[in-house]
């Protein structure tokens, strides 16, 4: 077990050397940053000069090799835009995020399962035939699309929830939450349901399909033929059962629901990491999106490093055959 | 038990009363307003962008700056005149910054040195003062490299700090741009404006408090205690606020969603013409152009073919159809509110396509030619669509374009590199004077002149108006340049900018040419 995560541990840092140097060379296209960082009155000189303390002119090798040097002591420099310190910047930005996601992950991961076991039960009735046509809209419209139709809905028309920003803010000091308070609460509800949908679609057409097939086999049949209630089958036997890939999926997709936040925080003027991410695309803001793409890479090589460990110890025969 | 609850309830009560006291600020109103960006940072001498002067503005303020209607006004200094060696200025008497250190002219004089840093990104607007004279407390002399005629003009967005608090936060130079630490005023200001922020959180929320101690309180029509201040990128998102009352104002909606403003009940949009003029520039000084099909000439060399192609743009639709009405077609590189611009230069040509096609024919390209526009696509109003629309335009007098529209981070160092043949621009004019836009645009080798126009007759003129005092004579110099450059057509300018804020009934915000909303003079019903 211990070789396996050492393995494990090894390969994230290859994984995390890779990204490093991907994003690095896509740097070379995001534009010229010191236009952003000086007004229009700027001479040549100026230009130059800042170009000289930055090291832009340095070859891309150069600059990647001062930011890894930098990065394995912590040290991600100084944002561009708003001359911050950058890990500050991220840490700052972290909880709003993380919050987002884990409000979605629960959203999605209850409708999804609820949902999917009713279509997988009852699949011709009515409600499972509109759930499943609901669903694909959920997938095939695009997240920004969503997102404006809801602040639309539920705050220029119904006037129930706030449009956009994190308000009702509770500062704990280490780590500012809003489930605290309710408008807190009230704020949260619009860009989470926004970001689950893709997932909750994903979760319940799994389940739905997991359902119908766990549903032939033999086992419910027997346990059918021996007059256990529908209540019994359905949950503790058959949901059981399909709950194994599920959660797998599950897992790997928190990675992916901190990836797509960058949409979503922006259309909701979330405070959260990805609208720093695409504040710093804008303006060509290197530090902070090296920093950040460094730090999505980080968030999916654990999440996978965990599913992997959790894999061992819940099936025996990867441990065996890794031996 | 019956005693606690009184009590308890009484304690309530007036702790309600006290909060509600506190928003409405004693009488005063709190505004709620939005726009794209929040302000980089809060060093006043740090970054010099819009949002971020904007937000400097309430809490900083200058020796003089300008009204709504963007008439030079005093400010920090009472009254400003010319001397033998620059400019003198008087100081008003009792300001206090927020932290209740007095102002003197040394603070004065450390806050123009700091600005003149080299890490200052104002310095250039100010490279004319050589030092500063304090003459007693509240009298200050700027010296200048000689006679300065607009220094006032240039002053307005240069903010003045207490040096004992710069001092001892450490904060004597902005920050530098190799720096490894964030400096003390990123995040703290003190300044001696109208406002004071009470809470700040970057890209979420900005609040400020009326300074009860601010020298103008009461001389000023505005009623405003409190604003709250929540930038939201998304323009949808933006817009969605107003509509839903959240916000009581809105700098910057998207243009296509004012009608909708203006249709909702309770809400409004209002108009200005903008200082910013948007302009197609050639490179008229190269042998060769980059990407063109014609080799061993250049075809935009001739005054001919730029003259040409401003005959085929046909601004009216441009206006029309791209700009849905919001923008003034013009025929200068100048916004009406300029010294020197003037209604003939800046009245454009009426569409001829046959005058244009003659004019390409005589210069020698009766068959057309090929070349690359490069536009941006975040930076003007519709800045992609007005080069789609040209590209349209220019194909019936047989210019074939390849548009290549990109972000302007992108697209603004093509023009810094001299890497463009032909490019659309934008140009605000901050010091409303003529003198800046011939010294970067037209001069030779003038910082954002890619057109490689060169004209000895213009650069000795606008080297002359940098020093003449005399106002009439300085007039006549303007107006001399603008008639060579309009004969020359170094630039062909499609229109000036419309601005448009989206409000709410009962709150009045002065609209004013540069974008910046004067919360002093604002009023909320």
């Amino acid at each position: 077990m211990f070789s396996f995560i050492l393995r494990r541990l090894l390969q994230s840092v290859l994984v995390m050397a890779a990204v490093s140097a991907l994003s690095f060379s896509l740097f070379n296209f995001v534009g010229d940053p010191v236009n952003n960082m000086v007004g229009q009155e700027a001479s040549p000189e100026d230009r130059q000069n800042i170009r000289d303390a930055l090291g832009l002119d340095d070859p891309i090798l150069v600059q990647y090799v001062r930011f890894l040097g930098n990065a394995v002591q912590g040290d991600f420099g100084l944002s561009y835009r708003s001359k911050q310190d950058v890990s500050d910047m991220i840490l700052e930005r972290l909880p709003a995020t993380l919050e987002l996601v884990a409000v979605s992950a629960v959203i999605a991961l209850v409708i999804g399962v609820v949902a999917g076991v009713y279509t997988g039960i009852r699949r011709d009735s009515w409600l499972s035939r509109s759930i499943l046509s609901v669903s694909l809209v959920g997938v095939s419209l695009p997240t920004f699309i969503i997102g404006i139709g809801l602040i639309y809905l539920f705050a220029v028309y119904l006037r129930l929830l706030p449009s956009s920003g994190r308000a009702g803010v509770t500062d704990l000091g280490f780590w500012r939450t809003s489930f605290l308070t309710v408008d807190g609460w009230r704020a949260i509800i619009l860009p989470a349901l926004t970001l689950s949908l893709f997932q909750t679609t994903m979760i319940l057409r799994l389940v739905r399909s997991e359902m119908l097939e766990v549903m032939r086999t033999d086992y419910i049949k027997f346990a059918r033929a021996r007059g256990l209630s529908d209540r019994a089958i359905n949950f503790t036997h058959a949901l059981r059962n399909t709950l194994v890939p599920v959660v797998t999926i599950i897992g790997l997709n928190i990675g992916g629901l901190i990836a797509f936040s960058i949409i979503t925080e922006t259309v909701f003027q979330w405070p959260g990491t990805g609208l720093l991410f695409i504040q710093a695309v804008e303006f060509a803001d290197v530090p902070v999106m090296a920093a950040y793409l460094m730090f999505v890479a980080l968030m999916f090589v654990i999440v996978n490093l965990i599913v992997d460990i959790l894999y061992v110890s819940i099936d025996p025969r990867i441990r065996i055959g890794s031996s | 038990m019956r005693h606690l609850k009184t009590a308890a309830l009484a304690v309530s009560v007036s702790v309600m009363a006290m909060t509600a006291a506190q928003a409405a600020g004693h009488g005063g109103k709190t505004i709620k307003w939005t726009s794209q960006g929040d302000a980089l940072t809060l060093d006043p001498h740090s970054q010099n962008e819009g949002p971020t002067t904007a937000m400097n503005g309430l809490v900083y303020e200058s020796l003089v700056t300008r009204d709504p209607e963007l008439n030079l006004v005093p400010e920090l200094a009472t009254s400003w005149e010319p001397t033998e060696d620059g400019w003198m200025f008087k100081l008003r008497e009792g300001v206090t910054f927020h932290g209740g250190e007095a102002l003197t002219a040394g603070d004065v004089a450390f806050s123009i040195n700091r600005a003149k840093q080299e890490t200052s990104d104002f310095r250039t607007l100010i490279t004319s003062v050589t030092g500063v004279r304090v003459i007693d407390d509240y009298t200050v002399e700027l010296v200048t490299d000689g006679p300065n005629p607009i220094l006032p003009n240039q002053l307005t967005n240069i903010f003045i700090m207490d040096s004992g608090w710069a001092t001892e936060n450490n904060v004597v130079r902005p920050q530098d741009y190799a720096a490894s630490e964030e400096t003390f005023s990123i995040r703290n200001a003190n300044g001696t404006g109208p406002y004071i922020i009470t809470e700040r959180l970057p890209e979420e929320m900005t609040v400020l408090e009326a300074n009860a101690d601010w020298w103008g309180a009461g001389q000023f029509p505005g009623n405003v205690t409190r604003i709250e201040y929540r930038p939201i990128t998304n323009a949808a998102t933006r817009v969605a606020a107003l509509l839903s009352g959240e916000v009581d104002f809105v700098l910057d909606p998207p243009l296509q969603d004012l009608e909708r403003i203006g249709n909702t009940d309770g809400l409004r949009y209002e108009t200005v013409a903008q200082i910013r003029s948007i302009f197609f520039g050639y490179d008229q000084g190269a042998e060769e152009l980059r990407t063109s099909n014609i080799e061993g000439a250049n075809p935009f060399a001739d005054v001919r073919v730029r003259k040409a192609v401003s005959l085929a743009i046909d601004r009216n639709a441009i206006q029309r159809v791209v700009m849905d009405g919001l923008s003034v077609p013009g025929g200068m590189v100048a916004s009406p509110g300029v010294l020197g611009w003037n209604a003939e230069h800046d009245t454009p040509p009426a569409v001829d396509i046959a005058a244009a096609q003659a004019l390409m024919a005589e210069a020698g390209y009766g068959d057309g030619f090929s070349v690359r526009l490069d536009c941006p696509n975040n930076r003007y109003n519709n800045d992609e669509a007005i080069c789609q629309a040209a590209v349209s335009m220019l194909a019936r007098i047989g210019i074939d374009v390849t548009l290549d529209a990109l972000p302007r981070s992108q697209h603004f160092p093509k023009i810094q590199n001299r890497e463009t043949d032909f490019y659309l621009l934008g140009w605000g004019v901050p010091t409303l004077d003529s003198h800046y836009i011939f010294s970067f645009l037209m001069q030779t080798g003038g910082s954002w002149n890619a057109t490689g126009y060169s004209d000895p007759e213009l650069d000795a003129l606008v080297e002359a108006m940098l020093t003449e005092t005399d106002i009439p004579a300085r007039t006549a110099m303007i107006e001399q340049a603008w008639d060579i450059v309009q004969a020359a057509e170094p630039y062909t300018t499609i229109h000036h900018q419309v601005l448009a804020w989206g409000l709410r009934d009962g709150v009045t915000v002065p609209m004013a040419a540069d974008d910046t909303p004067r919360f002093r003079y604002a009023v909320v019903e």
